[in-house]
C-alpha cells in the first residue's frame, strides 16, 4: 500500500515536471514561432538580440535562433530542422539553393573580416593587403589559429591562403593551429597564445578577452563578408513554416529591416552594413 | 585572475530574472530526466540483480559500461532520431526542452540501472536466500529489496542528477542553445566563455554549483526526515 502510494506520487511528480519542461517558457508565447539556423558570428555579436524584438513586436512571429557554423547551419536546413537559414558563405549558399533545399537566396548585409594579431606584430603583417599579410605570417612561421570548423570564416581564411599560394595543412601542428571551434573559442585560443587569427569584425568588437591582440589588417576589398538568407524549401520539407519564414526574410530586406540592421552599434561602431537589393537575389 | 574574480562577484550581484529562468530550465529538464531514469532504471537494475538468466554477466557488464556513455554521442543519436529527416521527425520536438529531457533520460537511465543493480545485489546477498525460500516471484523480491535499500538508492539518484545537470554535449546538440527557450546553465556558461566574458561565465558557474549543492542538501534532508518517520 505504502509502496503503491509512493510510486503513484512519484509518477504524478514526473508528469508534473515533464509537463512543465514540455510547456516551454513561462512567458507569453507569440502566436507562432519559426526556427532560424544561423551563424555564431551573428548570434555572438548580439545582432539578433537587437533585431528580433522589433520583428516580433511588428508581426507577432517569434524567432528561435540556433547558432552554428555556416556549414552546420546549412545541414540543419537540409534536414528540415529549421525554417530559415541565415549564413555567410555565398558559394555554399548557392549550392544549397541549386540542390533545391532553399527556395531563393537573398543578400541581406555584409560585415568584414579583420586579421587580428599581437600588437608587437612579429611577422610584420600590418597593412591593408590580406594575402601579403598571410604570406608574411607563413614566412615568419608565426603562430596562427584557424577555426577549422567549416564555417564561413574558415572558408574565407582558406581562400586567402590559396590566394597567397600557401598550403597551411602542411604546417598543421606547427605554427598553424586548427582548433575546430567557433569564433569565440578560437579568439580565446589566439589571445592565450598571442597568435594571428582571421575574425569577423562583429565578433571581435563584442569579444572581451582580447589580451594583447589588436586589428592589424582591415579595409581590403577581399575581406568583404556577405550574408545571405534563404527559406528552407517547403516542397522538400512540408512542415516548414513558409509563410512566417518568408515574412521574416521580407522584413530583413525591407527598408525598415535594413535600417534596424544599420542601427546596431557596439561602442559607436556599426557592425553590419545592409545591402539587400529588393526584387533581386 | 584576481581581477576576474572580483568582477565575478559584482556580476553575480547583478544576476537577474534571465539567469533564474535559465537555472529553472536546467533544473526541470534534469529532474525530469532523472525521474524518467528512475522509473525505468530502478526496476530494470533490480530485476537484473534478482533474476538468474543466461547471459546475465554479459548484461551486467553492458549495463556498467553504459554508465560511461559519452553525452555528445547520445546527443547526436537523439538528434538524428528527432530530426525532421529522422524516424521520430514527425514529433517535431527537436530544439525544444522535450528533446533535452529525452537525451538526458537516455544518458542517466543506464547509470541509475547499473548503480541500482549493485545496491540491490548487495542487499540480496543478505536476504536473497530467505526471499527465494518463500517462493516469491522475481518482481516481488525486487520490490521488497528496493524498499529495503531505498535510502542507498538516493545516492544513485543524486549521481544521475549530477551527471544530467552538468553535461553540455547532449543538451547543446538537441536543444540548440536557443536564447530564452533551450539555453541551460551549461550552454550559457559555454556561450559566455566563447564570447570572452570570463567573469560572467564564472559567475554562472558558481550559480550552477550552488544549484547542485542545494538539490543534494534537499535530498539529504528528505532522507533524514524519511529515516525518522519510517525507520
Amino acid at each position: 500500500m505504502d509502496i503503491l502510494r509512493r510510486s503513484l506520487l512519484s509518477l504524478g511528480l514526473t508528469a508534473l515536471l515533464a509537463g512543465s519542461a514540455l510547456s516551454g517558457p513561462a512567458s507569453a508565447e507569440p502566436q507562432s514561432t519559426i526556427t532560424v539556423a544561423s551563424t555564431t558570428s551573428t548570434e555572438q555579436s548580439g545582432l539578433f538580440k537587437h533585431l528580433l524584438p522589433t520583428f516580433t513586436e511588428k508581426t507577432g512571429i517569434g524567432v528561435k535562433v540556433v547558432a552554428l557554423g555556416t556549414g552546420q547551419a546549412l545541414d540543419v536546413g537540409r534536414r528540415g530542422d529549421a525554417d530559415v537559414v541565415f549564413v555567410h558563405d555565398k558559394a555554399a549558399e548557392e549550392k544549397f539553393v541549386a540542390e533545391g533545399f532553399g527556395t531563393k537566396r537573398h543578400a541581406v548585409m555584409y560585415n568584414d573580416f579583420v586579421v587580428i594579431g599581437p600588437k608587437a606584430d612579429p611577422a610584420g603583417a600590418k597593412g591593408s593587403d590580406v594575402t601579403a599579410a598571410f604570406a608574411r605570417i607563413a614566412a615568419a612561421k608565426a603562430p596562427f589559429v584557424s577555426r577549422g570548423d567549416r564555417s564561413g570564416t574558415h572558408a574565407a581564411e582558406l581562400r586567402y591562403w590559396k590566394d597567397a599560394g600557401i598550403d597551411p595543412v602542411a604546417a598543421k601542428g606547427g605554427w598553424y593551429k586548427d582548433v575546430g571551434q567557433g569564433m569565440g573559442p578560437a579568439l580565446n585560443t589566439a589571445s592565450a597564445a598571442n597568435a594571428y587569427i582571421l575574425a569577423d569584425r562583429g565578433t571581435w568588437l563584442s569579444f572581451k578577452n582580447r589580451g594583447d591582440l589588436a586589428i592589424l589588417v582591415q579595409g581590403d576589398k577581399r575581406l568583404f563578408n556577405q550574408y545571405g538568407v534563404m527559406l528552407v524549401n517547403p516542397e522538400k520539407h512540408p512542415q516548414v513554416k513558409a509563410k512566417e519564414g518568408q515574412a521574416f526574410i521580407d522584413w530583413l530586406v525591407s527598408p525598415e529591416g535594413q535600417r534596424t540592421i544599420a542601427d546596431y552599434k557596439i561602442e559607436g561602431e556599426q557592425l553590419f552594413f545592409p545591402n539587400a537589393e529588393p526584387g533581386k537575389s | 585572475m584576481h581581477e576576474t574574480l572580483s568582477d565575478t562577484f559584482s556580476r553575480l550581484a547583478s544576476l537577474d530574472r534571465e539567469v533564474f529562468a535559465i537555472a529553472w530550465l536546467s533544473l526541470r529538464v534534469s529532474l525530469s530526466a532523472v525521474l524518467i531514469g528512475c522509473l525505468v532504471g530502478i526496476p530494470l537494475g533490480s530485476l537484473v540483480a534478482v533474476s538468474r538468466f543466461p547471459g546475465r554477466s554479459g548484461a551486467v557488464g553492458l549495463l556498467n559500461a553504459a554508465m560511461g556513455l559519452p553525452p555528445v554521442i547520445v546527443g547526436l543519436v537523439v538528434y538524428l532520431l528527432l530530426s525532421r529527416s529522422g524516424p521520430l521527425g514527425p514529433l517535431g520536438i527537436l530544439f525544444t526542452p522535450a528533446a533535452m529531457v529525452a537525451a538526458q533520460s537516455v544518458l542517466v537511465t543506464p547509470l541509475i540501472a547499473a548503480l541500482t543493480r549493485q545496491i540491490v545485489a548487495d542487499a540480496e546477498a543478505h536476504l536473497g536466500e530467505q526471499l527465494r525460500s518463500l517462493r516469491l516471484s522475481a518482481w516481488r523480491r525486487a520490490g521488497i529489496l528496493i524498499f529495503d535499500v531505498r535510502f542507498s538508492l538516493l545516492t544513485a539518484v543524486l549521481a544521475a542528477f549530477g551527471r544530467a545537470i552538468s553535461e553540455i554535449g547532449a543538451v547543446l546538440v538537441v536543444g540548440g542553445n536557443i536564447d530564452g527557450f533551450t539555453r541551460t546553465m551549461t550552454t550559457a556558461i559555454s556561450l559566455e566563455t566563447q564570447k570572452g566574458d570570463l567573469a560572467l561565465a564564472l559567475a554562472l558557474g558558481l550559480v550552477l554549483i550552488g544549484l547542485v549543492i542545494l538539490v543534494s542538501m534537499a535530498a539529504s534532508l528528505l532522507r533524514a526526515y524519511a529515516a525518522r518517520a519510517y525507520g
